[in-house]
Formats: structure tokens, C-alpha cells, sequence
């Protein structure tokens, strides 16, 4: 094989990927995406194979076969509800590594005459935010698998702290631009950034996950594409940068979703605000059984429905679908609110819905839908708080107040399946739960909602 | 005047990155998570540098184990990743068409 033509295979598995993310556009076409990406992958590792003198082959071929013995069960193991924590191991794993090819290039290609700023820059920049993402997106795993706390953990002069360590293992690596026979220096660099990821993430509080694991996407997506700049290699480049915009696009999306900005999620410890303002007094609110929900919903004409995470921790969903099929099947018009920040990761939501199929034509984005809650008979929040609280658009001195919310107060029914009345992540009292149209159904998301199913067709027959 | 490989290089980046922002933005935020696995496949891509220093002729030990670390946590992402993204969109050409 002429190793000129490795340039050729790199050049249509660019095509390819960026074809894969085209069609990722509707469900349509999204399985031919995944499949272009399939073949991508498999041309460029050919591609490499056959255009550049490999050795090592034992070395290269356990790495592969351990590799795919791991990948294969953690892809048809993983339920739904995990995977925010698969894709932020995913990217722990990528991060990881960018930063030990950054490692090794380096120590490599001492005393080679290689190591100019042309090369040096990229392969600083490469192991930055290889191992800084590769901690942190670890950190970001453990809050979401709730072993590490999901409370920010804060501490005095914690920013300032951040930043000096920061500003430290950036002029390292300047003097490692500089000076790169110093190799001395490098694994003080590395472990700064090892501890740097750590404590970027601990400050963050779990209701900010989707933000972060995009932002850790971007990351991961640019230590690749640094990679690319110091091997000079064009795929790699584009690839990086490809994820590199994408989790950007994703972060930018969840933050106004929030109405938050960057530094306000990075540096703010959001669920810091949690002071409640001193003992809230009992206020009065309406709840109601599994029978008259059952009996309310019958009668409406039109339903919409505003899942949140905590149908998704109770494991509700296929319930709901059953709920769902048995309104259709009487004519009720039943829709899907889908808030951007509903479940763990962007659009982690509709993936859940999907998973206990749920047509997705039936899941309606946040502005979409915002329109139809003051014709609809009965608004069902499921598992949501924050992204329903009216206080977010009244209450100006609502630490929420400007966040885009869903407009359930404004449908002539309100129910609420909850467990209690308790406030939930950002600890912000929901007026929407003190309204007169407003009834509380307390219990297990599941629990409740097999109820309400139960009670359907016995009133059919009746 | 020709291109230094650097420039050639930056040329590739922002146009890759522009291209990326447009290609992204139209992408279905019902698809957004399985979006984010199939990112993270494609941007295993690194197996590419993983294996040639790996691979490399002169390789020092040092290379080989960190070159070996490298590929098994990629090839895990490239694998994983794929066949994830592919399990999540299945789930919504299930019904998507019956309606």
C-alpha cells in the first residue's frame, strides 16, 4: 500500500463525520449519521494502519481487544437513566487519553530538535485540558452517580485559590514552551492540572450538570484537536473541532435555558443559595387521590404533560406510556413539555420518553409548547419543580427570576404528582403548588400514576 | 507565497469549527444527548496519535505504556460510544413513524 493514500482515507472520513453530525438533524435520518461516523472511524484507523510504519503490534492489539471487551458491555448495560454519567466517563476516557499522547510525544522526542513552539504549544495546551478534563469530568461522574455529594462543596477563597493554581500550571507551561529539555518541570505541570479539574468541578452543584458535561464535552473535543495541531494531523484537527463547537453549542443552549452565564456556573456555586428566608410559613393548597386525578383527566379534553427528572428516578416512564395509551385511546389530546434542562444532560428527557416509546412527535420543545397551556385542560407535572415556578417570571427577587420556564400555571388545571412539599434542587418554594387550580398528588411518580391508570377503565365501564 | 503546515493547519481549524457551529446548531434537541455520545465517539479519533507513538519504531517503554493506556480508553469510547448512539436513535424510529 502507498502511504501516500493514508491522506485520502483521512480526507473521506472528514466528510464522514461531518455528513454524521448533518444527520443527526432528524430521527430520520440519525441512524444513517451514526453509521457514516461508524465507517469514518473504521477508514482513518485503517487509513493509519496501512500508510505509516506501525510496530508494536502485541502492544496495539491488546489495547484494542481490552478495549472493545470494555466498550461493548458498558454501551448494552447502561440503562438510560446512567447515561449522563457514561457520556461524562466518556469523556474522562478521551481526555485521558490526549493527555498521555501529549505525555509521551513529549518525553519521545527529547533531545530530537522537534520539540519548537510550533510543537510545543499545541502539546501544552493538549495536556492542559487533557488532564484537567479528565479530572473533572471524573468529578462530574461522581455527582451524577451521586457518590460524591451533589451539594457544591465551597470554601473560602475558593476562586481565588482556583485561579492562582491555574495561573501557576499556565506559566509552567510556558516555561515548558520555552525551555521543553526541561523535563523536570512536566510532571508538576500535569498533576496542577490533575488537581485543577478537580477543583473546577467540586464547587458546581448537581442542577448544573447539564451545563458542565457540555462544557467537558468541549473540552475533551479541543485536547483532541490540539493533539491534531502537534501532529499535524488535519483529521484529528477537524474531529476535535467538531466536538470542540458542539459541546459549546450544547453549553450555550443549557446556560440560557438557565438564564445563567458561564462564569456564573463555573465560578457562582449556584445551590449556595439556599438561606431560606426564615421559616416559611405553612401556606394553604389543595391535594387530591388517585381517583379524582383519574376522573379530572377523563374529562379533559386536552393534557399536557411536564415530565422531570424525578419521573426518571422513579422510574416511571413506562407507566407513563401506559397513562398515555389509554388517554389517546379515549380521545384525550396528550402532549409532552420537554424544559431544556429536564433530566441530567441535554435532551436526557426525550431519550428516556423515547426509551419507553413514547412517540417523539408527541415531545414538544420549551417554546413550542409555551403557547398551548392557557387552551389546555389539565397541565400533569411530573417529577418537575424549578423549571414550573412562576416566580421565575413575577418574582424579581427570586434567585430563578428570568429563567425560561414552562407556562404551566396559565393552564386552567394544574396537577402535580410529588412526593412532598418539600422545595427541590435550587431550595426555591413553588407558588404554582399555593394556586387554586392547583391540585397536589402525593406519592411515587410510579406508584401514583398506576393508580390513576387503574382507575381509568373501571370508570370506562361504569 | 506558500502556506506554512501551521497556517494550513489554523485555515482547517476555523473552518472545521465554523462548519461544526452551523452543522450543530440544526441538530434536533430531541437528538441532543445522543448528539453528545456520537461527538465523543467521533472525537476518539485520537486513537490516531494514540497508536503511532505506540506504534512508533523507536518507541521507549515509557511511550509504549502510556501509548497502551491511550488506545484502551479511546478504543472504549469509540466502541461504547457508537453502539450507544446507535441503541438511543433506534429508540426513536420505533414509533416515530406509526405516530
Amino acid at each position: 500500500m502507498i502511504p501516500q493514500a493514508v491522506g485520502y482515507f483521512y480526507i473521506v472520513a472528514a466528510a464522514l463525520f461531518i455528513l454524521s453530525l448533518k444527520w443527526m438533524n432528524s430521527p430520520a435520518t440519525s441512524r444513517r449519521g451514526v453509521f457514516a461516523g461508524e465507517i469514518g472511524m473504521l477508514l482513518a484507523i485503517v487509513g493509519t494502519f496501512l500508510g505509516f510504519d506501525v510496530h508494536n503490534w502485541t502492544w496495539i492489539a491488546a489495547a484494542f481487544l481490552i478495549g472493545t471487551a470494555i466498550g461493548i458491555p458498558i454501551a448494552y448495560i447502561m440503562p438510560m437513566t446512567a447515561v449522563p454519567q457514561r457520556t461524562a466517563l466518556s469523556h474522562a476516557c478521551g481526555a485521558l487519553a490526549a493527555a498521555l499522547v501529549g505525555t509521551a510525544e513529549f518525553y519521545q522526542r527529547q533531545g530530537t530538535g522537534e520539540l519548537g513552539p510550533v510543537f510545543m504549544i499545541p502539546l501544552v495546551l493538549e495536556t492542559l485540558l487533557g488532564f484537567l478534563t479528565f479530572t473533572g469530568s471524573l468529578m462530574a461522574m461522581g455527582k451524577l452517580q451521586e457518590v460524591l455529594p451533589q451539594r457544591p462543596i465551597t470554601y473560602r477563597n475558593q476562586n481565588a485559590v482556583n485561579f492562582t493554581l491555574f495561573a501557576i500550571a499556565v506559566a509552567l507551561g510556558i516555561r515548558l514552551i520555552v525551555v521543553p529539555s526541561n523535563t523536570a518541570l512536566f510532571p508538576i505541570f500535569a498533576a496542577l492540572a490533575l488537581v485543577f479539574g478537580v477543583l473546577l468541578i467540586i464547587p458546581i452543584g448537581g442542577a448544573d450538570m447539564p451545563t458542565v458535561i457540555a462544557l467537558l464535552n468541549s473540552y475533551a473535543g479541543l485536547s483532541a484537536c490540539a493533539m491534531g495541531f502537534a501532529l499535524e494531523n488535519k483529521l484529528l484537527i477537524i474531529a476535535g473541532a467538531l466536538d470542540g463547537s458542539s459541546g459549546l453549542i450544547l453549553s450555550i443552549i443549557m446556560c440560557r435555558a438557565m438564564n445563567r452565564s458561564f462564569t456564573n456556573v463555573l465560578f457562582g456555586a449556584f445551590g449556595q443559595i439556599q438561606e431560606k428566608k426564615g421559616g416559611a410559613e405553612q401556606r394553604p393548597y389543595r391535594s387530591a387521590g388517585p381517583e379524582e386525578a383519574a376522573a379530572i383527566l377523563e374529562s379533559a379534553g386536552s393534557v399536557i404533560i411536564v415530565p422531570g427528572y424525578g419521573l426518571a428516578v422513579a422510574q416511571a416512564q413506562h407507566k407513563i406510556r401506559e397513562l398515555f395509551d389509554t388517554l389517546t385511546r379515549r380521545g384525550v389530546d396528550v402532549k409532552f413539555a420537554i424544559h431544556p434542562v429536564a433530566g441530567r444532560m441535554p435532551g436526557h428527557m426525550n431519550v428516556l420518553l423515547a426509551e419507553a416509546d413514547i412517540p417523539y412527535d408527541r415531545l414538544y420543545e420549551m417554546d413550542d409548547i409555551n403557547g398551548e397551556f392557557a387552551q389546555c385542560d389539565v397541565a400533569l407535572v411530573i417529577g418537575a419543580n424549578d423549571v414550573t415556578n412562576p416566580a421565575a417570571r413575577n418574582d424579581k427577587s427570586s434567585p430563578i427570576y428570568g429563567m425560561p420556564i414552562l407556562e404551566v400555571d396559565k393552564a386552567r388545571t394544574v396537577m402535580v404528582i410529588k412526593r412532598s412539599m418539600s422545595p427541590g434542587f435550587a431550595g426555591i418554594d413553588n407558588d404554582l403548588y399555593y394556586m387554586d387550580k392547583t391540585l397536589m398528588l402525593f406519592g411515587d411518580a410510579k406508584a401514583f400514576v398506576s393508580e390513576i391508570v387503574k382507575e381509568l377503565p373501571a370508570k370506562a365501564a361504569a | 507565497m506558500a502556506l506554512s503546515n501551521l497556517e494550513i493547519a489554523l485555515y482547517v481549524f476555523m473552518l472545521a469549527t465554523f462548519v461544526g457551529l452551523e452543522v450543530i446548531r440544526k441538530v434536533s434537541p430531541l437528538l441532543h444527548t445522543p448528539l453528545m455520545s456520537l461527538t465523543n465517539a467521533i472525537s476518539a479519533i485520537s486513537v490516531v496519535g494514540a497508536i503511532l507513538i505506540t506504534g512508533a519504531a523507536h518507541a521507549t517503554m515509557l511511550s509504549k505504556i502510556l501509548g497502551f493506556i491511550a488506545i484502551t480508553a479511546v478504543v472504549t469510547n469509540i466502541v461504547s460510544g457508537f453502539l450507544i448512539t446507535d441503541r438511543m436513535v433506534k429508540m426513536f424510529h420505533k414509533r416515530g413513524g406509526k405516530k
